[in-house]
C-alpha cells in the first residue's frame, strides 16, 4: 500500500497542519511517512501545499510526479494539481470560492462543503479536520483512531480539550461525503 | 675611594621594578615608545597578582597586538579581525569561572568589529575589553582609523581627516557606556607614571567585575603610535595630551 | 525499542546536538533552517545538559563564537543557509587554519545573492572546494533523510575531533523542511573538563596544571613554517581521503548507466530508477554521502563497466566536474539540473536520462 497525497490551498487554511496530522496518523499506524511542504515566507494568505506519502514499504522520493489523492482548497491549486492526479485517483475539493469546477472524467471528483460545514459548527478552525474526515471516508488509508492518537501526540497538553471538537469535525466531514 | 661595583647595586633591597613573572623574557615587536608594552606589562602583572594565571584566556586581535600571545604567559586565542568579542563570548560562556579578556585596537574594535563589540557589550558578556586607541592603523602602515582626529594626517588621509569625506572620530566608549550590558567603561592613558597607576587600577577593577559576573567592562587606553604619527616617543606623548584628550577625555564614563 | 519520532530534518539536528553532548550552538535565523535555533531554544538544553544556545547578532559573529568555543576544546556548532554560510566563510577558513574541530550545517537555498528560500544544491563548490581563502577542505556530509540529518550531527563532530578540522553537513532545503520518521541517537553526557583536556590537549582552556600556554592561531609570519603548516593540513586531508569516503550504490550490479546524485535529489533519482527498471532500462545510482572526500575511486571503477553517467543536481552543474575528473574521459558524463528552487520530479529525471542517452528506448 502506498498513498501519495497533495493538500493545497492558501496559507492559514490549515493545509500544512492537516498534512501533519495525517502524517502523525501514519506514524501511529506503523506506516512509512514523508511530509514535504512547499514552504514560503508567508504564514497567511500565500499559497501553501504539502505532499504527504504514506506507505507500508520504504519511501524513496518525497517528491512525486503525480498523486493518488489531491485535497484542493482554492482555484489556483485546482488549476495546478487537477491534471496531476493519477487516472483512477481521487480529487477532493471545497467548492467554496471555486469558479471553474474540475472537469476530468477519469478520476473520482468529490466536492466537500467544508467551509459551510465549519460555519455550521461555529468554528473555522475545524475546517481542515472536516476535509480530513472526508478524505478518510473516501480513502481509508489510516483509521480515525490513529488520527486521534496522532492529535494527542502533536497537540500540546493545553490544547487537548479541543480533541473532541476535532473528532466531531472529522465525523462531520465523513458524513458530508457519504 | 673605592668605585661601586654592579653587584653592590643589584641587591633585593635596592629593587624598584622587575619584569612581571608572566611577561615573557623576549623583545616585543612593538616600536620603541609604543604604549602597548606598558599595557601588556599591566595585564601580566595583574593576572599574576590576582592569581589568575591558570584560569585566564586572552583573545588577541588583528592589528599591532596580534602577537600579544607571544608575550603574556596565559592561554590565548587569536581572533579574526574585529571578531574578538564574539570569540570571547563563547569562551566566557563555555568556560565559566575563567577570566576572558580581549585586547583590541581601534580599527579592530571600532571599525570592522563594531557589531561584535556592541552586541557582546549589550548582552553583558562577562568579559573585559582592553581597547588601545591610538587613532591610527599601526600594523598596516598608518592608515586612518575610526578614531583618527579631524585634520589628522594618515596614509589614507594624507591631507588630514575631513568630516565631509571621512566622517567623525568615533567615541565608541561613550556609545558602549549607554548599553545596559556594560558595568564599567573607563578611558585612561599610560603616558605618565600616575596615569599608568590609574590604568592598572582600572584594569584590575574590570577583571574583578568579570570574576564577579557583573557584565562587560571596557578599559579604553588612549595611546600613542609614534611610528604612525611620525613623531618621537616624547613628542607623541605631548601630541596625545594636547590633541587626543580633548576628543577623548580621560576618566570613568560608567561605573555601576 | 527505540522511540520512532516524526520531525523535520532541522528539528532532528537540534535534538541530535543535545543528545550528542554538544557544549554550544551559535546561530542566526535564516530560512529554511531557522527551526534549528527555534527547536534548541524551545528545548532549553542549558537547563538539562548545560549546553549553551545563543542567537548571535550575525552569521559572522556566530561562526566566530564557534571558533572561540572550538578553541577551548568544546563541541560546538552553527547552522545557516546559503547567504549566511557565505558570511561564515571567513570564520570557517580560520577554523581550518587553526585546526579546530567544529560542525557547520548549511541548509542550502537558491542563489546567487539573496536568491530564493527554496531548496538548492548550488553551494557544492563552496562546500567542497574550500569556500573561504587558503588551501583547505572541510569534511562534507550530504544527508538524504531526516534520519541522516540526526545521525550526521554525531558523525560530523566525531570526524571533526578525529582530524581536528571543521566538518559540514551540506543539506538541501528539502531534507531540512520535510518531516520523516527518525530514531534519535541516545543521550550521552557532555565531556568533563578532564575528558576535554585529554581529548584536546591543545585547547585554550586556561593553563590549569599545564606548564606551557596553549595558543590557538592561524597566523605564522615565517613562510617556511607556514608552508610546513600547509603540508601538515594536506597530510590530514590525505588521511581523510584514505579513510573517510562514504557512498551508497543502488542497482549498480548490472547497470549500463549510472545516475550520480546527492542529498534528497538522490531519492528522487532512485524513484526514477525504479520506474526505469520497470521499463527494462538498466540504470543504477551512486549517491556520495561524503561530498568531500569524494568517492572518486568508486566512480572510476564503475566507469569501466557502464556506458555513461548522468549527474542530477539542484544547480547548473557542480558535482558533475568531480564525476568527470573521476571518470577521466572514459565515458560520457552529462548533467541535468534544476535551479532557483525548482525541484525535478522522477519523470523529469527519466526524460533527462533519455535525452542524454538517445539509445535508451
Amino acid at each position: 500500500m502506498k498513498e501519495e497525497i497533495i493538500i493545497a490551498g492558501f496559507g492559514g487554511q490549515g493545509v500544512l497542519s492537516m498534512g501533519k496530522i495525517l502524517a502523525y496518523a501514519g506514524l501511529m499506524h506503523d506506516l512509512e511517512v514523508t511530509w514535504m511542504p512547499a514552504y514560503g515566507p508567508e504564514q497567511r494568505g500565500g499559497t501553501a501545499n504539502v505532499t504527504v506519502i504514506l506507505s507500508d514499504s520504504s519511501i524513496s522520493s518525497p517528491i512525486v510526479d503525480s498523486y493518488d489523492t489531491a485535497v484542493i482548497l482554492n482555484q489556483q491549486s485546482l488549476d495546478k494539481f487537477e491534471r496531476k492526479v493519477k487516472p483512477g485517483g481521487t480529487l477532493l475539493y471545497d467548492p467554496y470560492g471555486i469558479h471553474h469546477a474540475p472537469t476530468r472524467t477519469d478520476i473520482n471528483i468529490v466536492p466537500v462543503e467544508a467551509m459551510l460545514k465549519s460555519v455550521e459548527l461555529k468554528n473555522a478552525k475545524t475546517y481542515n479536520m472536516i476535509l480530513l474526515g472526508a478524505l478518510l471516508a473516501k480513502r481509508p488509508i489510516v483509521p480515525v483512531e490513529a488520527v486521534i492518537k496522532g492529535l494527542r501526540k502533536t497537540l500540546p497538553e493545553r490544547h487537548h480539550h479541543l480533541i473532541p471538537l476535532n473528532e466531531q469535525a472529522i465525523e462531520a466531514g465523513m458524513k458530508l461525503v457519504e | 675611594m673605592n668605585a661601586m661595583k654592579p653587584e653592590d647595586i643589584i641587591k633585593p633591597e635596592n629593587k624598584v621594578y622587575s619584569r612581571p613573572r608572566l611577561l615573557d623574557e623576549r623583545n616585543t615587536h612593538y616600536c620603541p615608545g609604543c604604549s602597548h608594552g606598558v599595557v601588556h606589562r599591566l595585564v601580566a602583572e595583574l593576572i599574576d597578582e590576582m592569581g589568575l594565571e591558570c584560569t585566564t584566556i586572552g583573545v588577541a586581535p588583528v592589528g599591532c597586538a596580534v602577537f600579544a600571545y607571544n608575550y603574556i604567559d596565559v592561554d590565548w586565542v587569536e581572533a579574526a579581525h574585529g571578531r574578538a568579542p564574539a570569540v570571547a563570548t563563547a569562551l566566557s560562556r563555555l568556560n565559566p569561572g575563567h577570566l576572558v579578556f580581549t585586547y583590541q585596537g581601534d580599527g579592530d574594535l571600532a571599525a570592522i568589529g563594531t557589531a561584535e563589540t556592541i552586541h557582546a557589550a549589550n548582552r553583558g558578556e562577562n568579559i573585559v575589553i582592553i581597547f588601545i586607541n591610538n587613532a591610527i592603523y599601526g600594523m598596516t602602515g598608518g592608515q586612518m582609523a575610526p578614531t583618527t582626529l579631524l585634520g589628522q594626517k594618515t596614509a589614507t588621509t594624507p591631507y588630514g581627516r575631513r568630516a565631509d569625506l571621512n566622517g567623525y572620530p568615533l567615541r565608541i566608549s561613550e556609545l558602549l557606556a549607554q548599553l545596559d550590558g556594560t558595568c564599567y567603561v573607563t578611558r585612561q592613558a599610560v603616558h605618565t607614571p600616575a596615569s599608568v597607576r590609574k590604568t592598572k587600577a582600572a584594569i584590575k577593577k574590570a577583571f574583578q567585575n568579570a570574576l564577579e559576573g557583573r557584565g562587560t567592562s571596557i578599559v579604553e587606553v588612549v595611546s600613542t603610535c609614534n611610528s604612525g604619527w611620525k613623531l618621537s616617543p616624547a613628542k607623541s606623548n605631548e601630541w596625545m595630551a594636547e590633541h587626543m584628550f580633548e576628543r577623548y577625555p580621560l576618566g570613568d564614563l560608567k561605573n555601576v | 525499542m527505540e522511540e520512532v519520532k516524526l520531525m523535520k530534518g532541522n528539528e532532528a539536528i537540534a535534538h541530535a546536538a543535545i543528545r550528542y553532548g554538544f557544549d554550544g550552538y551559535f546561530g542566526y535565523p535564516i530560512t529554511p533552517q531557522s527551526e534549528v535555533l527555534e527547536t534548541l531554544e524551545e528545548l532549553m538544553p542549558w537547563e538539562t545538559t548545560g549546553m549553551v544556545v545563543l542567537q548571535a547578532e550575525s552569521e559572522v559573529a556566530a561562526i566566530n563564537m564557534v571558533y572561540g568555543g572550538a578553541a577551548s576544546g568544546k563541541a560546538v556548532m552553527t547552522s545557516s543557509s546559503s547567504p549566511g554560510v557565505s558570511l561564515k566563510q571567513e570564520g570557517i577558513s580560520y577554523l581550518a587554519g587553526a585546526e579546530l574541530p567544529a560542525l557547520i550545517l548549511n541548509v542550502m537555498r537558491g542563489g546567487p545573492g539573496l536568491g530564493t528560500i527554496q531548496p538548492s544544491q548550488a553551494d557544492y563548490f563552496q562546500a567542497t572546494k574550500g569556500g573561504g581563502h587558503g588551501d583547505y577542505h572541510l569534511i562534507v556530509l550530504s544527508p538524504a533523510t531526516v534520519q541522516e540529518m540526526a545521525d550526521f550531527v554525531g558523525l560530523g563532530m566525531d570526524l571533526a575531533f578525529k582530524y581536528r578540522t571543521p566538518a559540514m553537513i551540506l543539506a538541501d532545503g528539502i531534507v531540512g523542511q520535510m518531516m520523516e520518521k527518525v530514531v534519535l541517537p541516545p543521550f550521552r553526557p557532555r565531556r568533563t573538563a578532564e575528558q576535554i583536556a585529554e581529548q584536546c590537549p591543545w585547547a585554550a582552556t586556561g593553563k590549569g596544571n599545564r606548564k606551557h600556554r596553549n595558543v590557538i592561531t592561524s597566523l605564522e609570519m615565517d613562510s617556511a613554517r607556514m608552508e610546513e603548516n600547509n603540508h601538515r593540513f594536506q597530510r590530514t586531508y590525505e588521511e581523510i581521503r584514505k579513510n573517510e569516503v562514504r557512498f551508497k550504490e543502488y542497482y549498480t550490479d548490472d547497470a549500463e548507466y549510472i545516475i550520480v546524485a546527492f542529498g534528497t535529489v538522490a531519492r528522487i533519482c532512485l524513484k526514477a530508477i525504479e520506474d526505469a527498471r520497470k521499463q527494462g532500462i538498466k540504470v543504477g545510482l551512486l549517491r556520495p554521502i561524503t561530498l568531500w572526500p569524494f568517492p572518486t575511486e568508486a566512480l572510476a571503477s564503475l566507469a569501466g563497466r557502464v556506458k555513461g553517467m548522468l549527474t542530477v543536481e539542484l544547480n547548473a552543474g557542480q558535482m558533475v566536474e568531480d564525476v568527470r575528473l573521476a571518470v577521466n574521459g572514459r565515458i560520457p558524463v552529462y548533467h541535468f539540473g534544476r535551479m532557483g528552487g525548482m525541484i525535478p520530479n522522477p519523470g523529469e529525471v527519466l526524460d533527462a536520462l533519455r535525452a542524454n542517452f538517445p539509445e535508451i528506448k
